[in-house]
């Protein structure tokens, strides 16, 4: 083996991932103390995060004081299916707010109550209104506010530069391996704590909301590593991405167009939702369109609501499947979709509440949401699974690695609600950054091993030497139109069980692509490379929906229609490697805390006296 | 107009520096396609290690800034359709990487004096305690700055950067309208006229508007941010009564 000169670092904490999550970590992290650097696959500032719309979940109790941190944590669990770990649930409710609040001094303006405090909208699953949010730009806003904050705090940022390897000594991580993609040149990182920050995996799929950096790479280096995996077979796909062109399929019509009043119809211009209601959500929801519109006026124009919301701000795994089957029964738009409207709020409140879904749709596909309909349809949004972490200090299973974000587990469950994921990464951002640094602090640098390096870079360096082969784009091409049709919103065996030899297929072609020699920004190559994780957490994702044999939440199975409470409810599935292998096994959910089970009850209670008092309970 | 099946010829510049020379790709197009789409074409049929910069291909991230034609704009936001029309039949399309700033390799050019420049300038700084106060008109005038996606289209195209290269001396519009959105908080309390006036250089901006034009999240670049901003360092500076009044009063001067 050839040796290839590369760079040495060494800091106390290395942040993979310059997201919401990775930021806020690294911002702790340095404020601990800690010697800190981030490691990001594009410039500052242009992470996934940065797409975000509608808001940020946290019950700052501003636009409806009812709300608090007990109805946050009921609403979460509600929309996890029960299965979110109810800890980080909790943790998630109460630190939330002061969260947000702490943006607001970084320098975030977000839109103002009458009241000129912090305003909040609703969205689907939770009771009140509770998104802090700026228009439909709100990631944009948190970035921004992160980033501008971050550079002042003495942390060395590696743009443009991927991880590919983690260093490990015996049991724990020590350090990673990363290649700038600009140069292509190679560094070594030693590192006494390392935090995963590198978001989702949707790009697995031909339609999706997400970036081209959501290959799944965090997921894939825990994997290597060791650290275990949870919830991989729930994938949140949102029920509103755009459909028509061809070219921007998949893009996000934010649910705050839902969160303003938007009704879904299809094509007999019914408003569909009425009718899918679930047992769990039935009478939480207006019933007739009058009661919705009620709602609507009532909400817009800044008051309490006194009757129930529309069904159209059911969770979103109700709302896509609702769309699914109304595009199977017939009843679909042109191009495969429903229709959604908002042009009853005018031309002026679209403009100020949604200006950036105004734009899209003018300037993408030539429709004038003010005046016209939109198409959507379900799209690959959110990965609720992922890197299994302590819900204190959000360290994975392997001493050292944590992880922080989209690309780690337990918040969500069986089903995300929108706007807790921003308020995921501000909370559990900053838990992983402490902790990473507190680790830190009581430990020596660990040596660089050259072996592992020189390995993880041959590895990397292999692709280009290979002379001939097949163009990585088009396997990364066929290998997500594979997922999205065997592995998509509805699921069966057989078509599970083929996803499984299709995947080995793809890995052991994307093994023999050839990207060309360039090691120069070479997109190619990065997606040679990036082609090996996407087929490990796509495996992860397939294995854990095969072994699922029912619905519950983002994981739904035709051969197995309905929930089963006695064993999937109470069951979660964990996904780790040994020897190149996945391997899965079920673990069973530890009972809810006495004390949370009371809040779950009275929140209950509130919510059924709430809806009785305003339409009366089916 | 429909774009399906029609073969479209394109020049793309590839290479480095001074070595890098356009070579021609012809695609198949596609409906409603963007001239994102058509690189991501070229890539994944013809050319594996063409290098271009994308995230979002939603007009978000303000990665993909190219001279598509000759014109500043997004490659994820610029429609076939339009480019087709307005270029010559016969003709093939044009893409070339922002022209200001240094050329890394085909498409991608190194924007990090943007960054550097924005590291020199201090954040936010309001009062100790949370839930600030302020309303939504406050708010607003504030948030249009806060919209920028950091394309640095306008700094590609400003004159005193792209041909009179005076990196050093001036911030250019990006961050101006950066120093705009800090200077115009309603609870900000640093003082940055000094700054603003001397090492961002707000003097060296003439008012073309070309900055403005450019602009994909629609910021009133010149009018909105830049021209405030040099009114209140004239009044700080060549207003003697504003200086009186703030000698005795210790105020920062608000407008
Ligand atoms: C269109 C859209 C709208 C959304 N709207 C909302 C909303 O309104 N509310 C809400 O709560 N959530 C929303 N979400 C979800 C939310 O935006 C994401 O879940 C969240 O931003 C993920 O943040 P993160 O910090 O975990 O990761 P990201 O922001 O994705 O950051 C990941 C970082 O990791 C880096 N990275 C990845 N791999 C590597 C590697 N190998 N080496 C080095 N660096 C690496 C990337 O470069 C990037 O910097 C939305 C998502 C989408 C797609
Ligand atoms: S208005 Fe000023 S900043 Fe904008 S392009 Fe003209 S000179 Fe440059
Ligand atoms: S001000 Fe406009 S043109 Fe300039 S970087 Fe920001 S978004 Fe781009
Ligand atoms: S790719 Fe994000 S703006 Fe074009």
């Amino acid at each position: 083996m050839s040796k290839e000169p590369y760079t040495e670092h060494e800091y106390d904490v290395i942040v993979i991932g310059a997201g919401g999550a990775g930021l806020r970590a690294a911002i702790e992290a340095a404020r601990q103390g800690a010697r800190t650097a981030v490691i990001t696959k594009s410039l500052l500032g242009k992470a996934h995060t940065v797409m975000a719309e509608g808001g940020c979940a946290a019950s700052l109790g501003n636009a409806d004081d009812r709300d608090s941190w007990k109805v946050h944590f009921h609403d979460t669990m509600k929309g996890s299916k029960y299965l979110a770990d109810w800890r980080m649930a909790e943790i998630h409710a109460k630190e939330a707010p002061d969260r947000v609040r702490e943006l607001e001094q970084w320098g975030a303006v977000f839109d103002r109550t009458p009241t000129h405090v912090i305003n909040q909208r609703n969205f689907g699953g939770h009771t009140f209104p509770r998104l802090a949010h700026v228009g439909d730009s709100t990631g944009l806003e948190i970035i921004r506010t992160l980033q501008e904050r971050g550079i002042h705090e003495g942390i060395d940022m590696f743009t443009e530069h991927t991880v590919r390897h983690l260093l490990k000594e015996g049991e724990r991580v020590t350090g990673c391996v990363a290649y700038g993609r600009v140069k292509g040149d190679f560094h070594a990182f030693s590192a006494k704590s390392v935090v995963l920050a590198t978001g989702g995996i949707t790009r697995c799929w031909t339609v999706c909301s997400g970036s081209w950096e959501y290959t799944g790479d965090g997921h894939a280096l825990a994997l290597w590593a060791g650290a275990e995996l949870r919830d991989m077979e729930f994938v949140q796909f949102h029920p509103t991405g755009m459909v028509w062109p061809p070219s921007v399929r998949g893009i996000l019509v934010t649910e705050g167009v839902r969160g303003e009043g938007g009704r879904l119809y299809n094509s007999e211009q019914q408003r569909f939702m009425f009718d899918y209601v679930p047992a769990m959500f039935r009478g939480d929801h207006a019933d007739t369109i009058q009661e919705s519109d009620q709602w609507v006026a009532e909400v817009v124009s800044g008051r309490q609501a006194t009757v129930r919301r529309p069904p159209e701000l059911l969770t979103r795994d109700v709302v896509a499947k609702a769309i699914n089957a109304e595009v199977k029964a017939g009843r679909g738009s042109p191009h495969g979709g429903a229709f959604l409207d908002i042009s009853h709020r005018g031309k002026d409140a679209i403009l100020h509440k949604l200006p950036s879904m105004y734009h899209q749709f003018k300037e993408l596909a030539g429709v004038d949401i003010s005046e016209e309909m939109m198409e959507v349809g379900p799209t690959a949004h959110y990965v609720m699974g992922g890197v299994r972490v302590d819900p204190q200090t959000q360290e994975t299973t392997v001493p050292g690695l944590f992880a922080c974000g989209e690309v780690a587990s337990g918040l969500h469950g069986a089903n995300r609600l929108g706007g807790n994921s921003l308020s995921d990464l501000i909370v559990f951002g900053k838990r992983a950054g402490e902790h990473a640094a507190k680790r830190a602090k009581n430990l020596a640098p660990p040596p660089i091993d050259e072996a592992q390096v020189q390995a993880a870079i041959a590895e990397m360096v292999e692709p280009l030497e290979r002379g001939e082969g097949e163009n990585p784009g088009r396997i990364y091409d066929e290998m997500r139109d594979m997922m999205q049709a065997k592995v998509g919103i509805i699921r069966t065996k057989h078509e599970l069980e083929e996803a499984v030899d299709d995947l080995r297929a793809f890995k052991a072609r994307a093994q023999a692509c050839f990207p060309g020699t360039d090691r120069r920004y070479n997109s190619g190559w990065h997606q040679a490379l990036d082609l090996i994780n996407m087929a490990d957490v796509s495996m992860a994702a397939t294995l854990a929906a095969l072994t699922r044999e029912e619905s519950r939440g983002g994981h739904t199975r035709d051969d197995f229609p309905t929930p089963d409470d006695d064993h999937w409810g109470q069951h979660l599935n964990i996904v780790w490697m040994e020897e190149g292998e996945l391997k899965i096994r079920q673990e069973r959910l530890e009972p809810i805390r006495g004390d949370l089970v009371a809040v779950l009850d009275e929140v209950k209670a509130m919510i059924k006296a709430r809806a009785e008092e305003q339409g009366g309970a089916r | 107009m429909s774009l399906k099946g029609r073969k479209q010829a394109f020049r793309v510049t590839r290479g480095v520096g001074d070595a890098a020379e356009m070579e021609e790709y012809e695609i198949e197009l596609d409906e409603g396609m963007v001239v994102l789409d058509c690189v991501h074409r070229i890539q994944h049929e013809q050319q594996p290690d063409l290098a271009v910069r994308w995230n979002c291909k939603a007009g978000k991230c303000g990665s993909c800034s190219a001279e598509i034609n000759g014109r500043p704009r997004l490659m994820c936001m610029t429609r076939m359709s339009d480019v087709v029309a307005e270029t010559p039949a016969g003709t093939p399309i044009e893409i070339r990487p922002m022209k200001a700033f240094p050329h890394v390799k085909d498409l991608v050019t190194d924007v990090s004096w943007n960054y550097e420049v924005a590291q020199r300038i201090a954040p936010v700084k309001g009062p100790e305690a949370p839930n600030w106060e302020f309303n939504q008109a406050e708010a607003h005038r504030v948030q249009h700055f806060r919209e920028c996606i950091e394309c640095f289209l306008c700094v590609n195209t400003c004159h005193v950067l792209r041909d009179h290269a005076r990196f050093d001396a001036f911030a250019g519009p990006r961050n101006l309208v950066r120093l705009a959105q800090y200077e115009m908080h309603p609870l900000d309390e640093e003082d940055r006229l000094p700054e603003i006036k001397n090492e961002f250089g707000v003097e060296y901006c003439n008012i073309t508007r070309c900055c403005t034009e450019v602009c994909p999240a629609g910021i009133r670049i010149t009018d909105d941010a830049i021209i405030p901003l040099k009114e209140r360092v004239v009044d700080r500076y060549y207003d003697p009564l504003q200086r009186i009044w703030r000698a005795i009063t210790g105020r920062k001067v608000r407008m």
